[in-house]
């Protein structure tokens, strides 16, 4: 943290003199560690899911590593953690793919999009001086933190091993998976943890959005990443809890208590009679399939909270770049609460093959289908709003333009398995991996590549470098296209996940050279991320000096200074229109109309802009 | 440095195309389907992955096609400003509607294909009054009890049940149906070749039936994560002609009767 710590002291010095609110020294743990500001606590899940994101990979690589050479000594990480001779275990496989999951899915995209962009965002653009409730935002980073922590002592004691869906039976009794005992257990409760940070943030997003708007900012004049972020805290109030509940029923399946606790032993997702490993028959009378719909009842809204904060951003970044209003603003966001809408009755097509009621995957099916229309619907948007701009290629418009392109792919490889019968068939195969990395990696991190060079002039007040940001991008891309498309081919060849060894199948035997291809790949876009790692905390302390809006975009976020002092504003922000008029033609000397600018009659603009630019 | 980046977004959707086409169009690499479906339900689940291959070809072509075409223009815009422009009612009409109509057409047109394959109603009758064999998946193993010749499979496992591991066997041209459990966690029982998948759950019994068309041996293998050993649940299916399948069921009679003494084939004649 001390890297963001420098760069914030900068700022305080720069704005000092600013600095329209109460100031009052706070200490260095204040400011730093336990701070209550939005902007350093943005900045600290800012560095955290950064670093987590390094980790995630590792772990992908150590997968890809033993599809591509099966059975051979991975470099550097094999001799540090696999089994004799840097050999990876069929068991540490299973955990290598379990925890790149849970590391990504939990420690990175959903923090990154909500806690990072979340906390940094939402009370500058709604011109609020911060969160809603500061001690609750500090508690939530916090809670991050044992979440960390029991992801590791799960790495500790031999790691999670039932994939990141901990799908009952395997996951519930500790003799399935042998050696997974405490590491299941813990897995547990890091989901736990991270569930209680997820549900603090939702709750400060609401009230901040609903409640500390600047006087003029509407709900119609708010920027689309500020209506994402609103969906999504309502998406997570509604779903997480269901994922807790589950998650503490599961986790008294598993404990085995002993002395006066021994009564407190439960059986939700346990029928009888299983025998696991030679160990006594169980006993019980749950149901195993229980666990899928609770767990899916969270997770498939979870897949649109990894989603729609990232799409908000590309649509504010995509606006800016082509200086041109958003094409059709009301549908977007129409669509996305559609799509959260629809995302609460969607859960059951993760389980079409899984034994439920047949007649529930028709149900299922047709809502999966359309949801694909307001996804749709946001493409259309994204391509009209380009059309008919003025585009500069900078290495944000180019992560937009992935961005968009990438859903194209995600969304269309989806109808796939939407369908029921053709699901039959590609269901927990390759194809289904392709397809949920175009979504989460393709889509949602090209986003969140954009919006890191997009507001890191906010968060910083110094640009990132565009010529290794550009290089950064394009093998991201071509890494990222070459290891995840030819898998939508592994997949149709009825290539299955979670393999530690595919090729015992001679079905699957030609396809290792695809793998061995796949592999490099995922190198390349793995080791790009160093470009990245390196660019930003190089250029907290050496970029280019930027001033309040170096875009020349709208928001109010760009009327504050950058990065912004304590209390965010040196004047109190007042919203005048929406968030993205962009060339509007009647405005005589600049392209674009802050949200900030009074000017009331556009045709005779006063000489100069009355504030909030440098 | 407009044009290679305008280029370069139109580029990998050619490469992606060509390569889709390369690998539909030559079997002998291997990244298509493992051969066509050996049951008519499978070839009608590959017409359907075909009917949606060509809907979401053509959109793809169609929206890179656009995204690169506004791209183009945008970047190379001579204009002194963008168009101002806050959208059109009547694009957003027309694309929420035409969208909508051909997926409502997408998801109704599965249903009949889903409803044969899954609903107890639509199987075949010889299948669903004639379960051959139930399949019990275990780590890491399928363990299957077919009826003694001549008798019907029962729900609990009777004296003369015969047992086989890792092979099982069904007749050609026969719809058969098979009684799937699990004996501890969860498993999916995947026959890619005849497009079979069905998740097999703990505490539950799960018909599934399928008609092979094609005598052979085929690949049965577990799609749902299980353990540590998830990868080596290998076993087959053979299919085979019903004189084949029947001597198959006796000689498991025979060695299941053998006491240790007599031939096994001296067993088998006791036996008729």
């Amino acid at each position: 943290m001390s890297a963001a710590g420098v760069a914030q002291e900068h700022g305080h010095e720069q704005e000092h003199a600013q600095g329209a609110h109460g100031h009052h020294e706070q200490s260095f743990i204040q400011k730093y560690v336990f701070s209550t500001d939005h902007k350093m606590i943005g900045k600290q899940f800012l560095f955290t899911t950064l670093l987590m994101l390094m980790l995630g990979g590792a772990l992908a690589l150590g997968v890809r590593w033993q599809l591509a050479f099966p059975w051979t000594s991975m470099p550097i990480f094999g001799p540090l953690f696999a089994n004799a001779g840097g050999q990876i275990s069929p068991e540490f496989y299973t955990m290598l793919f379990t925890m790149h999951a849970t590391v990504m899915i939990f420690l990175v995209i959903i923090p990154v999009l909500a806690g990072a962009f979340g906390n940094f965002l939402i009370p500058l653009m709604i011109g609020a001086d911060d969160m809603a409730f500061p001690v609750l935002n500090m508690l939530s980073y916090w809670f991050m933190i044992p979440a960390i922590a029991c992801f590791g002592m799960s790495f500790y004691f031999g790691g999670a091993a039932s994939g990141w869906t901990s799908y009952a039976v395997l996951a519930d009794l500790r003799a399935a998976a042998p050696g997974s005992g405490s590491a299941q257990t813990m897995w547990l409760m890091g989901v736990t943890f991270v569930g209680v940070s997820s549900m603090m943030g939702s709750v400060n997003y609401m009230t901040t959005i609903i409640n500390m708007r600047a006087p003029g900012m509407t709900l119609f004049r708010m920027p689309l990443t500020i209506w994402a972020m609103l969906i999504t805290a309502i998406l997570q109030a509604f779903a997480l809890p269901v994922l807790t509940a589950a998650g503490f029923m599961q986790l008294f399946d598993r404990l085995a208590f002993g002395g006066w606790l021994e009564g407190i032993h439960t059986v939700f997702f346990i029928p009888a009679g299983l025998v696991v490993n030679n160990t006594d028959p169980t006993v019980g009378g749950g149901q195993p399939l229980l666990w899928q719909h609770l767990f899916w009842f969270y997770s498939h809204p979870a897949v649109y909270i990894m989603l729609l904060p990232a799409m908000g951003m590309t649509s504010d970044m995509l606006a800016c770049m082509c200086r041109k209003p958003i094409f059709g603003y009301k549908p977007m966001v129409y669509s996305m609460s559609a799509i959260a809408g629809l995302g609460f009755i969607v859960w059951g097509h993760h389980m079409f093959t899984s034994g439920m009621n047949p007649a529930l995957g028709m149900t299922f099916m047709v809502s999966t289908v359309m949801i694909a229309l307001p996804s749709a619907v946001k493409v259309f948007n994204w391509i009209g709003t380009i059309w008919g701009g003025r585009l500069q290629f900078n290495t944000v418009t180019l992560h937009c333009i992935a961005f968009v392109s990438m859903f194209i792919v995600g969304g269309l490889s989806g109808i796939f398995m939407a369908a029921v019968p053709v699901d039959i068939y590609i269901h927990d195969t390759y194809i289904i991996v392709a397809h949920f990395h175009y979504v989460v990696f393709g889509t949602t991190m090209f986003g969140v590549f954009g919006a890191i060079q997009f507001w890191f002039p906010k968060m910083f007040g110094r640009k990132m470098n565009e010529t290794v940001g550009k290089w950064h991008f394009l093998l991201t891309y071509i890494g990222f296209n070459g290891a995840f498309f030819p898998m939508h081919m592994l997949g149709i060849a009825g290539f299955p996940r979670r393999y530690a060894d595919p090729y015992v199948h001679p079905y699957l035997e030609h396809l290792l050279p695809l793998n061995q291809f796949i592999t490099i790949s995922a190198m390349i876009m793995g080791f790009a991320q160093f470009l990245l790692l390196g660019n930003f905390l190089i250029s907290i302390f050496r970029g280019e000096k930027t001033g309040r809006n170096p875009w020349n975009s709208n928001g109010l976020e760009w009327a504050a200074p950058s990065p912004p002092g304590h209390g965010n504003f040196d004047v109190p922000p007042v919203c005048f229109r929406g968030p993205y008029e962009y060339s509007n033609p009647n405005r005589a000397n600049q392209d674009f109309w802050m949200q900030t600018d009074p000017t009331r009659n556009p045709k005779n603009p006063p000489e100069a802009p009355a504030h909030g630019h440098s | 440095m407009r044009k290679f980046w305008c280029a370069f977004f139109v580029f990998w959707p050619i490469v992606a195309i060509i390569y889709s086409i390369v690998a539909s169009m030559t079997p002998s690499l291997g990244w298509w389907f493992p051969g066509a479906s050996v049951t008519e339900l499978g070839q009608r689940i590959d017409n359907l992955f075909y009917l949606i291959l060509y809907i979401v070809t053509a959109v793809f072509i169609g929206t890179q096609i656009a995204l690169v075409y506004v791209l183009w223009r945008a970047s190379h815009s001579k204009d002194e400003r963008a168009w101002f422009s806050h959208g059109s009612h009547s694009l957003e009409v027309i694309w929420s509607v035409v969208p909508s109509v051909i997926l409502l057409f997408l998801a109704l047109y599965q249903m009949d294909v889903w409803a044969l394959f899954r609903v107890q109603a639509y199987f075949p009758k010889e299948a669903r009054d004639a379960p051959i064999a139930e399949v019990t998946a275990r780590q890491f193993e399928w363990r299957i009890r077919y009826p003694a010749p001549g008798k019907k499979l029962q729900l609990k496992p009777q004296p003369d049940d015969l047992y086989d591991v890792n092979d099982l066997h069904a007749p050609i041209n026969r719809a058969v149906m098979i009684q799937l459990r699990s004996g501890d966690v969860q498993h999916s029982f995947f026959l890619p070749h005849l497009r079979v998948k069905q998740d097999a759950i703990p505490g539950q019994i799960i018909p599934i039936w399928f008609k092979a068309e094609k005598q052979g041996i085929f690949e049965l293998t577990c799609a749902e994560l299980c353990g540590w050993g998830h990868y080596k649940m290998r076993a087959q299916l053979t299919s085979e002609r019903e004189v084949e399948y029947e001597a198959y069921l006796k000689k498991l009679q025979a060695d299941q009767n053998y006491d240790g003494h007599a031939t096994p084939s001296a067993v088998a004649k006791k036996d008729e």
